[in-house]
Parts: structure tokens; sequence; C-alpha cells
């Protein structure tokens, strides 16, 4: 029931909260800058200005320009290093979510709707790497299977698919045992008729705000692995990268590793707000985590 | 009772089992000589002929797989020559760190994050709720890793109150636990605080406060008593992920323990001790999810197992 009423306050143009359009102005800033800020304030990851080592936040540097957020320990400017990371984050996210979805919502689908066997495979598989710590998992799979951004966004995927399987078989069981469907049935449909024309509809709200809870920590954990050494290459700049390189200068550049955190936790605590307001207006009963 | 406990441990195995298949596969899914793998690059060819032969890594693969799951039985993960000793003995040396390190977390977690649960269910609506329900949210999403740079930054760099890394001293345990106990501590606070402000709506707060009883017993016994079960069920849970925070805060802090040493081992493609500490790991993960299932049926009767 939930689902319907969900898609429906959505549509019907109620006054948006503020708990949604606050923190969806700021991510959507933050896609802006990871979209257009590499284009004005370009990063070289190869680039070194001895000149400009370490200067802090506000430093006119050797080319005139100024650095707005300070530099590294080889003079690149720390804005347009976390602005390319930005970018990163922000596909490496997205990607895992595409990915992570359109598996758990298959086979989430699969099972739900023809039980038997399937389901009940699947959903074993999914208990038991539930047992498992999701940081552990990604580790041991990064470990193995080395550092590059497909296999980052494969590991993340990985550790992420069972939450959206959960969710979609939750919501096909509700689903097809409606009348609706039964009628359907009765005319004649076709389970992928009834699959494409009434299960997934219905999924597209819960799945939606899964995803967005699951955005801020699928970046977290995204960083968390850049800083292990076991994210992407060392070449990317990303924001997890960026902290970690900055561990070695806390004593005397404080900036390197303050800055993207605080822009990654920015984002992630908007991604938090506009997650758990998603949920409390759609479906309070759904259980995202 | 037995039954019950039979099936939970049953299903605990099949974690366990999955773990170490997960490992196995891992390990074969390496490019290269498995032997080699296993004992790095630093081992002489005498050395992988003996692991080879020792390990039976000519043996057809479910041979192999059944051979591996045999010496996991005994604890047997093969030896470290990084660091010159069996992998397993390398684990128990670290492990008591992180269970210390992950007590004193949970301790703090449970001590700070309860009564500011509570006190901000008390307060609902006004400021001091508004803070603590935004200081957890913060808590709950914040990157540990940068967290702990943060307070070092701060405690340790400028203020040099306490030591930055290292276990050398009693207090050095103060900073990767209040890192590791914040995400932990901020998902008591929220669950501490709705469990609360729904129970105090239920029939028999009206009862409590119908026969005159003071608010602190209403509170305090009717309706802090029932929202435990929620609330002990999602510690639970989250105690793993304490365990997997674990591996980060104590890369941080650079502390001794069981999550740094995998990944050192990592790093250093010792294998043989990636093995025992992913076991390991996940051995003491399910133990705690058994033990907290039990728990159910102390705190509340009605879910007493063997009814």
């Amino acid at each position: 029931m939930a689902d319907l009423s969900a898609t429906t306050t959505l549509a019907s143009g109620r006054a948006l909260p503020l708990g949604i359009v606050l923190p969806a102005i700021v991510v959507g800033f933050y896609v802006l800058a990871a979209v257009i800020g590499p284009i004005l304030l370009g990063f070289d990851p190869v680039a070194t200005s001895l000149a400009d080592r370490l200067k802090p936040p506000m430093t006119a540097l050797a080319n005139g320009s100024l650095s707005l957020l300070g530099t590294d320990a080889v003079g690149r400017d720390l804005l347009a290093q976390m602005l390319a990371g930005a970018r990163i984050s922000l596909a490496v996210g997205a990607a895992t979510l595409v990915l992570a979805s359109l598996i758990g919502v298959a086979l989430g689908v699969v099972a739900g709707y023809w039980g038997g066997a399937v389901d009940t495979v699947v959903m074993r598989i999914a208990d038991i790497q539930l047992g498992f710590p999701s940081i552990l998992l990604a580790v041991l799979v990064a470990a193995v299977i080395g550092p590059s951004l497909t296999n980052v966004i494969l590991v993340l995927a990985v550790t992420r698919w069972v939450v959206f399987a959960r969710v979609a078989r939750a919501q096909t069981l509700t689903i097809k045992s409606r009348t609706f469907v039964d009628a359907s049935r009765t005319l004649g449909a076709t389970d992928a008729h009834i699959i494409i024309n009434c299960i997934l509809p219905a999924l597209v709200a819960p799945i939606l705000v899964v995803a967005t809870v699951q955005f801020g920590l699928v970046i977290v954990a995204e960083a968390s692995l850049s800083f292990l050494g076991l994210g992407l290459p060392v070449g990317i700049p990303t924001w997890g990268g960026t902290i970690s390189a900055g561990r070695s200068y806390l004593a005397n550049a404080w900036w390197i590793s303050t800055m993207p955190g605080i822009a990654l936790s920015i984002l992630v605590i908007c991604v938090g707000i506009l997650g758990d307001t998603l949920r409390d207006r759609l479906d309070p009963n759904l259980v995202t985590r | 009772m037995p039954a019950y406990l039979l099936g939970r441990l049953g299903s605990a195995l099949l974690v366990v089992l999955g773990a170490a298949t997960i490992v196995f596969l891992a390990m074969r899914a390496i490019p290269g000589d498995p032997a080699v793998v296993m004992l790095g690059v630093s081992a002489t060819p005498e050395q992988v002929a003996a692991l080879r032969a020792d390990w039976g890594l000519d043996a057809p693969l479910p041979v192999q797989y059944l051979n591996f799951l045999t010496r996991m039985v005994v604890l047997d993960f093969g030896q470290s020559i990084r660091l010159g000793m069996p992998a397993m003995q390398a684990v128990s040396q670290t492990l008591p760190y992180t269970i210390y390190l992950a007590l004193v977390a949970f301790a703090l977690a449970l001590l700070v994050g309860f009564p500011l649960g509570v006190f901000s269910a008390l307060q609902r609506g006004k400021a001091a709720d508004k803070l603590i329900s935004l200081f957890s949210l913060a808590g709950q999403s914040l990157p540990s890793f940068w967290v702990g740079i943060m307070l070092v930054l701060l405690l340790s760099r400028t203020l040099h109150i306490l030591p930055s890394g290292g276990a050398g001293s009693p207090e050095a345990v103060l900073l990767p636990a209040v890192t590791l106990a914040l995400p932990l501590l901020s998902v008591i606070v929220r669950l501490v605080r709705s469990g609360l402000l729904e129970s105090m709506g239920e029939p028999y707060i009206q009862t409590a406060r119908a026969k005159g009883l003071g608010e602190t017993r209403v509170v305090g016994v009717h309706g802090v008593r029932n929202m435990l079960i929620p609330v002990v069920t999602v510690v639970g849970l989250e105690l793993g992920t304490l365990l997997g925070g674990a591996v980060i805060v104590e890369t941080v802090f650079a502390w001794p323990g069981l999550g740094r040493l995998l990944i050192d081992s990592i790093a250093a493609r010792d294998y043989a001790v990636v093995q025992a500490s992913v076991v390991m790991l996940v051995l003491f993960f399910v133990s705690i999810n058994i033990v907290v299932d039990l728990l159910y049926g102390v705190l509340d009767p009605r879910v007493r197992v063997d009814g």
C-alpha cells in the first residue's frame, strides 16, 4: 500500500519539506562542481611546482593565481585536486549504485516472483553476505583483483546488491498478491508483462530511497578503500587518497587532510538527511540498512 | 533451546564456511602459482616446492578445497615467511589488541549514547534535541578514517594531550576508541531516542502515571525497559560494523591489532596471514551475533527461545 501512496504523494506537488530541498540543493551543487569544476580549474596529477609546496589556503602562487584552499606537498592546488576527486567519487558512487541496483532488483524480483529454489539460494547468499562486515569483504576482494576504477565499482557493487535485492523481493511479494495483478493475469497477461507493468513501477520509489541512503555509504566506502591503498590507483585524484597523503604533513600543512574531508562530510551528511526525509515521506517501514 | 541453538550454530557455521570459501577462491583467483602467492615473492624455490607438496597444490581443486577446510578446523593457515611464524600465531598476538579496542569503544558508545538518547527524547523538539540529532547524523555518516585524522590533528599535534598512535601507553587507546565508537554511539542515540518516544506513547505509560509513579520511575522503569529489545538487536548487528571499522581505525592510529595486521599483510602479499585474519575476524563476528541472540531471552521473557 505504501508504494502506491508514495508515488502519488511525490507526484501530487505538495510543498516539499526543507529536509528535501536544502540537501538536494547542496548535492546538486556538488554534481555541478564535479562536472564543470575540473573544466574551469584543471588538475594535472603529474604536474609539480616546488616553489608552491605546502602553501596555506588563500596564498598567491608563483604563477600569480590564488590558491583558495592551499597546495599539497608537490605544489598542486588543493581545490583543483578536490574538484577532480569529486568527479571520481560521484561517478564511482553513481556507477556502483546503478550496477548494484540492477543486480539486486533483478535477483530480488526473480526470487520474490517465482519463489522456490531460486528464492532460497539468493536469500541464503544474501544472509551469508550480511553476516560478513561489508568493508572486510571489500578489502578482501579489492586485495585480490587489484586497484582500478572498474574494480572499485565492482567491489562496491558486490557489497551493496543485497540491500536492493531484499527490498525488491519484499516489495515483489506484496505486489504480486494484489488484486490488480490477479486481474491482469485473468486477462491473460504473461509473467513478463506483469513484472514490467505491475511490479517494476511499484519498485521505483523504494529503490530510489534505498539508493539515496546507499549513495552516502558507497562514497565513504570508496574513500575508505582509497585511504587503505586498496581503492583507485595512485595517479587518480580521490578524496580518500588526498586525505591519506595529507597524513604525513599534519604537523605543517593541516589543510591537505582537512579540506577534502570537510567536502566529503558535508556531502555525506546532506545525502543522509535527504535519505532520511525521503524514507519518512515515502515509506516509513522501509528497512534501508 | 538446544534445537534453536543448534540451528543458530548451523547458520553461523555457514557464514564461516562462506568466508573460508571466498578466501580459498580468492587465493586461487590471484594470477600466478598459489604457492608463490602464499609464501610471498621473497620465498626460495625450495620453500615453494615444500609448500606445494605440503598443501597438495597439484591435486584437483575440490581435493585442495577439502584439504584447506580440514586444516582450517585445526587453525592451520600456513607459515608467514614475512613474519617468520605460523600465520595463526601472528593473528593470536594481535587479536587481544583488537578485542580490547572494540570493548573500550563499545563501552564508550553505550555509556555515552544511551543517556544522550534518553536525554534527547525527553527534550523532544527543543534545541538540545536538535543538536544531538545533528551530532548523531554526523557521527553516523562521517568517514571514520577522516574523523581519526582530525582527532590526531587537534588533540595530538596541536594540543599535545594524547598520543597520536601505537599502543605504548594506557591512554593511547582513547583516540582510536572514540573514533571507532562514534558511528555506533550515534546509532544508539537515534535508536534510544525513537524507541523511548514510541514506548512513552503506549498505554502502560499512562497506567504507570495513573498509579502515581514519579516521572523518573515512569521513564526509567517502564519507558526504558520496553525499548531495550530493538536497541539490543541493532547494537548486536552493529558490533560487526565495529570489527569492520577496526580495520580502518587501527590503520589510522597504528594500533597493533588484527585489522592492521590484515591491511599490512595485504600490502605485503602475505596471504597466509590474510587467510588467517579474515577467517578469525568472521569467526569472532558470528560468535558475537550468537551471544546477542541469546541475550534477547534474558531481556524479554516473551522471546525466551525454549517456549
